[in-house]
């Protein structure tokens, strides 16, 4: 026999050329950064792109939820699942495997991104014989866009994570290290630089990145400015932020809509960017699926949240969290969506200690269930970046000094926002404190994912001069450390690669 | 003037021996007997002669003669039963056992356990020492672990290469059945022969590492045609159930410590679900054997029938097997042909085995059937208008409203033609070709109605699966004793060619009422790889005393790039027949003494993907699509790919005793052996951002197993009424993790074991230093009066504060040694026989009690109540602890296996044409064991939900015309 008997390819899966061969190749290849964070793997819910973590809990938005909600004053889970204690008392250790999900998560679709960028270059489409160089072009510009997204969520969460680009081949070099005020300036000229060649603001296709989402995550970087690098950066913040405001946005008149499933109809002036599921086609344990049944038991009717068989009775709220209402019942701010009675959050492990939420929905806004296969999985799209929290950023960087826009804007936005929850003007304020602006932050936001980084921006994370229950890891509360405003670097990365340093204090 | 010499040779019962030789003791005169045993030697001097008749596996007969004239002279050669394990298979040929220089253990069928075995691996269970062999629960046709000298891998296979006739097998997994090997019938099987070291393994190259065993089938003799006919027939038992609460405990316990809500859940009746779920159930295996030779030609031919149920209830699984061999004999014997073709035809109902953990959690207040209910009937705990998610299915439902029938046919053979040559006949030529093919296939369906499905109202999905294997191997063997320097060389040299391809049929799902659910994006999904070897071997033997042998294997797969995939096995042995030196030689006492030392390299590539170097792409499946726009879009996955990925190695340092005293009444061997395995495959954390996953299969990490076993046989008694024989073998192996990490990192654990509870709960790790699969856990803190604190654990590293810091390698599912003993017991025409085993040093992590054993089971916050098991008054736990070592139990254990009576009826007529033989047997006797779960032998290590190994009581009748 010759030795090429030897020579055996897969069937099915296909080698680099054989993806690339066509425009359609390449879009497919290129959404699979988007599907990155929508979901697990491509092999159905059971499936995942990381190893070392239950596949459920491996996608983007489940874990980056519950390292910003758990750790906070908004929610508390009482499941006792690998992690999930150490991470509601805010105290993750470098072995937790939400840390180590998120980490590997981020680093995963950046590779996937690399990967892309390395297969679209000029010199790889002439070669395959790609002629509409165009579309490429602008693929590359989003795929940067996610890229610099999922720097933003390592340099927010980790600070100094490790660091690939396009130029990092496959193999077995570990990466360096890079230092949190580095990457800050690395995120900030990507975005400068892809700018250009984004969709203007709500031209893209629904569910991808346009300028809109480009700005919004500029101001965003730039309001933690001075947590990242130590020097502010409100002007920029207010600068980004208004672009966003003037780029053809509006709130929607009705808060509830945005988490209902047809908010792509109902709201799409107010999202910006949208991570999209579907309860058939895009399935996942994660994303919204894990946020609505997470969130309810089977005594809240599941059916009513499009959820018929689902049901988990995990998260619910800490006692602060309704208190930032002025009235918690929904009567007058309807961002309440309040359920139970007991407010006092006396055994972590009950789901009923602590009032639940109601929030998000697989229903539509005309009260049909949105599409669940098996009466579990979710089709609600979820917000990821929205309107509302670009004003509340607005204001925020003017009130902390930032030129371009004025208080009077500040406070205009904001009530606008509270119009909204209450129908009326009755719940107007009339001037604006930082401390008002974190509130409102709370009552407009709660829930979706922003919490831990506000509590950080306003130095009320660590330390003791605010406590809530089972802060620390005791039911009254307690301080805990500075240095876990940053988490620490996974310990079987340190491990694994030795050009890491751990974050200080792990 | 010359004459001629006649006769007959014949065995014992008068039977002729076709074949034998008959030689002129001194001359190079021989003939062979033909077919009615005949020989003629012609054109003899007169003179005085010795005649020697021999066959192989009778004792030589000798007769003096002062020929004068042309004469007859007859044979009656005695059976020599010992003779035939003198000649010990090996890869690619025999050897005489004195010339052995590996580790090689034979059993052969006489010697193999009894009763109703389904499975071939579990005949030689508890019989080898060095070998373990742990059955995977009770299901009919389960298969077995089998390790040959611990595992020398962590996350590729650790499996022995398995051989049948010269057949290797894939070690695929097969559709359609329980486990590959349950399609092999055992009553077609001679012996099994189990190399251990890097000598004996290492002509096998890179499938070696983990151990072969090589499975002779039976063969059929010359002489007249012979009819067997068998018949087993069983009832099984389950012996032990896990402990849990009665239906009156549990009111009790709910009613002192539950809320008004959750005693208003309690039912009125005392169900045992686990008595309902379990049966007593019945097994028939019958077979039917003819053999005998035709002409040249032995030749036998076999069926067998097997019907078993399983103990859990409508477990079924059918077998009929059918095999031929012939052997035929061309050219004065210079050609040998053996032809050997096994069929198999099994079709399986599988029953849910969900339904197991179901039936020790499910309320025993509960009645089974509920005759309004929605659900066929079954009780089923309600959230609203639908069943819980939360809770436990009905165990009866599970398993009624559950269809899941497979069937697997396979049949492979392999045609060997060994020639001598006429110029030369110690040179023998020999071509083996062969295949192993199976289909399986099958469907499940749930009903609309069941509970377990009632979200996509029922399942309905088709399986189907393919395998085929083909091979050829040629080698040329080369035998020649060297008298004038007292040597004997023994020379191969081969080339193989294997191909191995499994092909999986994708089909989409549907629900009860036939809509779709998901579908595949491809049709099918074929996995194939091939090997190509060259391998050679010299065996040099001076004064029957020095013998020397070495192995070398070049091996090419298909699974590594083309720069890397070619690997080099070789390895060396020496044995020193120190019975053969003079100072020995009137040393009657000591009947053998051989000492072997042996080095070897052996690689393993099993259990890894085909293409796991190539980069490529996968196309996601429809319910892993992105939409945008207004459109769903499949979406291409990069794979991990590691493109330098190659074998992983494993260096043998054997050196072994065989003795033998007083003529072989007491015989054994004692080995010591080092296996250091490195390049060791293993799926490891890497550094998180230079390929497409966090962790990646590659070659990295060093483990080594170190260990002695011994064993000892003893023919206690010897009359000629009472035989009493004696069995004993004893392995102590540690197993040990030697590297882990590209870079060195001492206090890397790699995730090992998972269970069940919670989501992602990790119990045992690998990590440097230890044993792999260590337990991982906090130090329980107990009161005074022994019982568990909950929640309360050793601040073992003194920071103050019990963290996940806290945790330490606290023992692992490997036993320190483990123990065979087997005795047979003859007087007259009865023979008594056992089997025993023990395991001393196994820890098992209780899963069972672990997840069910709480009081927070019992009164479940979420709106119903489960059982829990009786350890929950043990502990006093309100909520899972998962991590504590109280869960990490001694699982020590000593079995009986089995134990039979046989009485040989004898001859049934006077002519003797007709024999008969009775059969009584027990397997899985007792248990003796502190570990309080059902079965402390669970390989693993963690003890969830086993399938009970039964208790059988059979019977069996053989009749011989």
């Amino acid at each position: 026999c010759s030795e090429d008997v030897l020579n055996l390819a897969p069937k099915n899966d296909i080698t680099a050329d054989q993806v690339y061969s066509s425009e359609q190749g390449y879009k497919e290849a290129f959404l699979k950064t988007y599907a990155s964070l929508a979901m697990t793997g491509g092999g159905g819910e059971g499936s995942s792109d990381l190893a070392g973590i239950d596949a459920g809990q491996s996608d983007f938005l489940r874990l980056y939820w519950n390292i910003q909600q758990l750790t906070s004053d908004e929610t508390l889970c009482g499941w006792n699942d690998p992690g999930v204690p150490d991470m509601v008392y805010g105290t993750p250790d470098a072995d937790n495997i939400m840390v180590k999900g998120i980490y590997a998560r981020s680093l995963y679709t950046i590779t996937l991104v690399n990967e892309f960028l390395r297969e679209s270059t000029p010199e790889k489409l002439s070669a395959r014989g790609i002629t509409n160089t165009a579309v490429i072009e602008s693929y590359r510009a989003e795929a940067r866009f996610l890229r610099a997204y999922q720097y933003w969520v390592l340099l927010d969460l980790f600070g100094n994570p490790p660091f690939i680009t396009e130029e990092n081949t496959i193999g077995k070099v570990a990466p360096e290290q890079i230092q949190r005020a580095e990457l800050f300036t690395y995120i900030e000229s990507e975005l400068l630089a892809i700018e250009p060649q984004l969709a203007l603001p709500r031209q893209n296709e629904y569910g991808r990145a346009d300028q809109g989402a480009l700005w919004t995550l500029l101001s965003r970087l730039y309001l933690n400015a001075e947590v990242y690098t130590g020097s502010p950066k409100y002007t920029e913040a207010v600068t980004y932020a208004k672009k966003v405001i003037d780029g053809g946005y509006a709130l929607t008149t009705s808060y509830a809509n945005l988490f209902l499933e047809d908010n792509y109809e109902t709201s799409s002036s107010e999202l910006i960017l949208t991570i999209n599921y579907d309860g058939f086609y895009t399935k996942n344990y994660g994303g919204t699926t894990f946020l609505i049944n997470s969130t309810i038991d089977g005594a809240m009717s599941p059916a009513s949240f499009g959820v018929p068989t689902g049901g988990w009775g995990g998260n619910r709220t800490t006692s602060a969290l309704p208190a930032v209402f002025d009235d918690y019942s929904g009567e007058t701010d309807k961002r309440a969506t309040f359920f139970g009675d007991k407010l006092a959050n006396d055994d972590l492990g009950v789901f009923t200690d602590g009032l639940r939420i109601t929030k998000f929905k697989n229903i539509k806004s005309t009260g049909e269930a949105g599409a669940s296969q098996g009466g579990t999985f979710s089709s609600l799209d979820f917000p990821l970046f929205r309107l509302a929290d670009v004003y509340l950023t607005f204001a925020e960087a003017v009130l902390r000094g930032g030129n371009g826009g004025t208080a009077a804007e500040a406070l205009a936005y904001v009530n606008q926002i509270r119009r909204r929850a209450y129908g009326n003007t009755s719940g107007d304020l009339t001037s604006l404190t930082l401390d008002e602006i974190l509130d409102e932050r709370s009552r407009e936001l709660y829930f979706e994912g922003y919490r831990r980084t506000d509590l950080i921006r306003f130095g009320r994370f660590t330390g003791g001069n605010y406590i809530w229950p089972w802060k620390g890891g005791v039911k009254d509360g307690r301080s805990i450390e500075e240095f876990r405003n940053l988490l620490p670097l996974p310990t079987s990365d340190v491990i694994a690669n030795p050009n890491l340093t751990q974050n200080n204090g792990y | 003037q010359t004459y001629r010499l006649t006769g007959k040779v014949v065995d014992d019962s008068n039977v002729p021996l076709a074949g034998a030789t008959v030689t002129l003791k001194g001359t190079t005169q021989q003939a062979l007997t033909d077919e009615s045993g005949n020989y003629v030697l012609n054109d003899i001097a007169p003179g005085k002669y010795v005649i020697v008749a021999s066959y192989l596996g009778y004792f030589p007969s000798e007769h003096a003669v002062s020929l004068t004239a042309s004469q007859m002279l007859d044979f009656t050669l005695s059976s020599n039963a010992e003779e035939l394990g003198e000649v010990v298979v090996i890869g690619y040929g025999t050897v005489e056992r004195k010339h052995l220089t590996g580790s090689v253990a034979a059993v052969q069928s006489k010697d193999f356990q009894k009763g109703t075995v389904v499975s071939p691996d579990q005949l030689i269970q508890g019989k080898v020492a060095g070998v373990s062999i742990t059955s995977n629960g009770g299901a009919p046709g389960a298969g077995s672990t089998i390790r040959i000298r611990g595992g020398a891998s962590l996350s590729a296979s650790n499996n022995p290469l398995i051989v049948i006739d010269g057949n290797p097998l894939s070690g695929d997994g097969m559709t359609g059945t329980a486990s590959p090997l349950a399609t092999i019938n055992p009553n077609d099987i001679e012996s099994m022969t189990v190399l251990k070291d890097a000598n004996a393994t290492a002509i096998y190259g890179s499938r070696a590492s983990n151990g072969v065993i090589l499975i002779t089938t039976k063969s059929g003799k010359i002489g007249r045609p012979r009819l067997d006919i068998s018949s087993v027939n069983s009832v099984a038992t389950v012996a032990n159930t896990v402990d849990v609460l009665s239906a009156d405990q549990i009111r009790s316990f709910v009613n002192q410590q539950g809320t008004d809500a959750q005693k208003s859940l309690l039912g009125q009746a005392n169900t045992d679900w686990q008595d309902l779920i379990y049966r007593s159930a019945f097994t028939s295996d019958n077979n039917f054997t003819l053999s005998g030779g035709l002409s040249n030609m032995p030749y036998r031919l076999s069926a067998g029938y097997l019907e078993q149920q399983g103990a859990l209830d409508s477990d079924l699984m059918r077998r009929g097997t059918a095999g031929i061999n012939l052997s035929p004999r061309f050219f004065g014997k210079h050609l040998k042909l053996d032809l050997n073709v096994k069929g198999t035809l099994t079709n399986n109902d599988f029953a849910n085995t969900g339904a197991i953990g179901s039936a020790i959690a499910f309320d025993p207040t509960q009645v089974v059937r509920d005759v309004d209910g929605p659900f066929g009937g079954y009780f089923e705990w309600m959230e609203g208008a639908v069943p819980d998610p939360l809770s436990p299915r009905n165990p009866r439902a599970l398993l009624d409203l559950y269809d899941n029938r497979g069937n697997a046919n396979r049949s492979f053979g392999n045609l060997q033609a060994d020639y001598a040559f006429h110029f030369l006949p110690d040179l023998h030529a020999n071509v083996n070709i062969g295949y192993d093919v199976s289909r399986g296939w099958g469907a499940t369906f749930i009903p609309e109605y069941a509970a377990s499905n009632v979200a996509n109202k029922g399942f309905f999905q088709r399986y189907k699966g393919y395998q085929n294997n083909t091979f050829i191997e040629a080698y040329l063997n080369y035998v020649k004793d060297i008298e004038s320097i007292r040597s004997n060389i023994n020379v191969t040299a081969g080339y193989g060619y294997y191909d191995n391809k499994v092909t999986t049929q994708n089909f989409a799902s549907y629900n009860a009422l036939g809509e779709v659910l998901s579908t595949p994006n491809f049709p099918d999904n074929p996995q194939q790889n091939r090997l190509l070897s060259y391998y050679g071997r010299l065996i040099y033997s001076i004064a029957d005393r020095y013998i020397l042998s070495g192995t070398i294997r070049t091996d090419g797969s298909s699974k590594f790039n083309p720069d890397g995939r070619w690997g080099i096995f070789p390895s060396a042995g020496l044995t020193w027949r120190i019975k053969g030196e003079r100072f020995l030689a009137d040393v009657d006492e000591i009947s053998d003494l051989k000492l072997r030392l042996s080095y070897g390299e052996t690689g393993n590539k099993d259990g890894i993907s085909n293409y796991g170097y190539i980069p490529s792409y996968y196309y996601s499946v429809n319910e892993s699509q992105y939409g945008i726009g207004n459109q769903f879009y499949h979406v291409y996955s990069p794979i991990a790919y590691d493109s330098s990925l190659r074998w992983e190695s494993t260096e043998t340092t054997n050196i072994g005793l065989d003795y033998g005293f007083w003529g072989g009444r007491i015989s054994g061997s004692i080995d010591a052996y080092v296996k250091k395995t490195k390049d060791l495959l293993a799926t490891v954390e890497i550094p998180v951002g230079t390929n497409y996953s966090n962790q990646l299969l590659t070659n990295v990490g060093n483990m080594e197993n170190r260990g002695i076993e011994g064993s000892i046989n003893i023919q206690a008694v010897r009359t000629e009424h009472f035989n009493w024989d004696f069995g004993f073998n004893i392995t102590v192996n540690r197993s040990k993790v030697t590297n882990l990490t590209l870079n060195d990192n001492p206090g890397y654990q790699l995730a090992a074991g998972w269970i069940t509870g919670g989501t992602g709960n990790i119990i045992q790790y690998h990590t440097v230093g230890l044993a792999p699969y260590q337990f991982y856990v906090y130090k329980q803190v107990y009161d005074q009066s022994d019982m568990p604190l909950e929640g309360v654990y050793e601040d073992l590293n003194g920071d103050g504060a019990v963290n996940s810091s806290d945790r330490y390698y606290y023992k692992t599912p490997a036993a320190d040694y483990y123990m065979g003993f087997s005795t047979s017991l003859s007087y007259k025409r009865f023979t008594l026989n056992t089997v025993l085993r023990a395991s001393v040093g196994n820890y098992l992590y209780d899963n069972i009690s672990a997840n069910f054993g709480v009081a927070r089971n019992i009164l479940n916050p979420s709106g119903f109540i489960n059982n829990a098991t009786t350890d929950v008054f043990n502990t006093a736990f309100v909520n899972n602890q998962y991590y504590s070592d109280y869960y990490v139990k001694n699982a020590s254990f000593l079995k009986m296996d089995n134990i039979g009576l046989t009485y040989d009826v004898g001859n049934l007529d006077a002519l003797g044409k007709v024999t008969m033989m009775i059969q009584a047997n027990c397997q899985n006797v007792f248990v003796i064991s502190k570990y309080k779960g059902i079965d402390p032998e669970i390989y693993n290590g963690i003890d969830y939900t086993l399938y009970p190994r039964p208790r059988i009581y059979s019977l069996g009748l053989q009749f011989g015309f």
